[in-house]
């Protein structure tokens, strides 16, 4: 078992210095002449009107909470779905009732209007 | 030969796999919207057109790689390799034949799904460091919609898990061998009890492969070219390069949680070892033409109904869904545990 969580971090670098080589290969065979008007912030021709780093629309802080508790449910159902044929029928209320626990939250965010797209 | 040394191999070998999935994914996806769109696609570059991507890759290696001022310069570095380290990952615990994996994870559905979800924190630098308006809100869009489909594709193969009580993908390849009575193979897709589970994985991990109709977070004809917008040459290369690998991860997790992996029915033990690795191929290549066809059949959905679509259906439906499934399991005593 370590033996292949060694593997995964050999994993990683391999994927690092594959990206830095590809990038440095093409760094070496490409030409290079930067000027003003190519290393601009591309909109279309338009010159850009100030940074785009602005404040973005609350809804998507809305969807990443919900994201989070529904989420760490899953944490839970992954190990119960594992061990659900060693048990009995008594794991599958349990899980009934811990899922209506969650229903109930996604109903409340439903009626607050989370979802909807203003 | 050490087992490092091996390992390292593998991995090598994962990585010349997805060099060649690239290329031979981006030629075959030419062809194929040329055929959905009744035009020819690539066909003057060699026999067929075959040389067409090679070319294309020299190209883009060739190409002037062009920093813009404004961009954050670590990140706008990073995000490359934060996108395409995990996409080569998701090669690790994918089994080729019952000897043919990097390594046979334990845990090898759940890294899948989660090296998978990494991508879009890539894809997030990528927009953010960019210092661009379309590449902000393609990035944003791109986390949005990987969060809302995160809970279904993730709860989606629970079905399998509950039924054969493992996350080892090659054990659950195994768990699909044999037949029903001598007609269907026993692959999980032709028992009707996964067909629920099956149809929202679909949907969700359609989601992972940023293609129509649910391509948000590029949509050239709204976003230029989203995320990537600020990035050229070879940087360029390797998020669409990503893009090509997560495809074939998806392809090849659908095929092995419904498909039977590398199983074949009615094919001795014998006969099948030595092409089991082609097997799987073939069948991933099937999805992915498959996946293809939805993208040249299907329009762009808008923002609000994607997001709203995962939330208010697919998440009440799966959850349902595992609790009927387990009662049904336990009430007809149909698991069949492997581990």
């Amino acid at each position: 078992m370590p033996q292949d969580y060694l593997t995964l971090g050999m994993f990683v670098i391999v994927g690092l210095l594959f990206t830095a080589a590809a990038v440095t290969a093409s760094n070496l065979l490409s030409p290079s002449a930067p000027s003003a008007a190519k290393s601009a912030t591309y909109e279309c021709g338009s010159k850009p009107i100030g940074l785009p780093w602005v404040q973005f629309r609350v809804g998507y802080y809305v969807y990443a909470l919900l994201f989070l508790a529904f989420d760490i449910e899953t944490v839970f159902l992954f190990p119960w779905a594992l061990a659900f044929g060693l048990m009995g029928m008594e794991v599958l209320w349990a899980m009934t009732i811990f899922v209506i626990i969650l229903d109930i939250g996604l109903v409340y965010a439903w009626k607050e209007g989370a979802f909807e797209w203003r | 030969m050490s087992p490092e040394l091996a390992s390292l191999l593998r991995i090598l070998a994962a990585v010349g796999l997805m060099l060649m999935n690239g290329v031979i994914l981006i030629y075959m996806l030419r062809r194929v919207l040329g055929r959905l769109h009744q035009r020819l696609g690539p066909v003057h570059v060699g026999p067929q057109g075959l040389l067409q991507t090679p070319m294309d890759v020299l190209k883009l290696l060739t190409k002037e790689d062009i920093t813009p001022t404004n961009v954050d310069k670590a990140l706008y570095f990073i995000a490359p390799a934060a996108v395409f380290t995990p996409s080569l990952m998701a090669y690790a615990a994918i089994p080729f034949s019952p000897t043919w994996m990097v390594t046979d994870l334990d845990t090898g559905l759940l890294y899948t799904l989660v090296v998978m979800s990494l991508v879009s924190m890539g894809l997030l630098m990528a927009g953010w460091a960019s210092a661009n308006k379309w590449s902000l809100i393609g990035g944003m869009r791109s986390v949005g919609q990987h969060i809302a489909y995160e809970i279904p594709l993730l709860l989606s193969v629970l079905p399998v898990v509950m039924y054969v009580g493992t996350l080892n993908l090659s054990s659950i390849v195994e768990a699909q061998s044999g037949t029903w009575l001598g007609i269907l193979p026993q692959w999980f897709i032709t028992n009707p009890l996964f067909w629920p589970a099956f149809i929202i994985f679909i949907v969700s991990a359609l989601i992972k492969v940023n293609q129509t109709p649910f391509d948000m977070s590029e949509a050239e004809s709204e976003l230029v070219a989203g995320f990537a917008t600020e990035y050229s040459s070879m940087k360029f290369g390797l998020f669409f390069l990503s893009e090509f690998s997560n495809s074939f991860i998806v392809s090849a997790l659908a095929v092995t949680l419904f498909f039977g992996g590398w199983t074949l029915p009615f094919v001795p033990d014998e006969v099948l070892a030595p092409i089991a690795p082609v097997v799987f191929m073939l069948k991933v290549y099937v999805g992915i033409f498959v996946l293809m066809w939805i993208r040249g059949t299907l329009p762009r959905v808008r923002m609000d109904h994607l997001m709203q679509f995962a939330w208010k259906i697919l998440i009440p439906a799966v959850l349902t869904w595992i609790l009927v499934f387990g009662f049904i399991i336990k009430l007809f005593d149909l698991g069949r545990p492997v581990g």
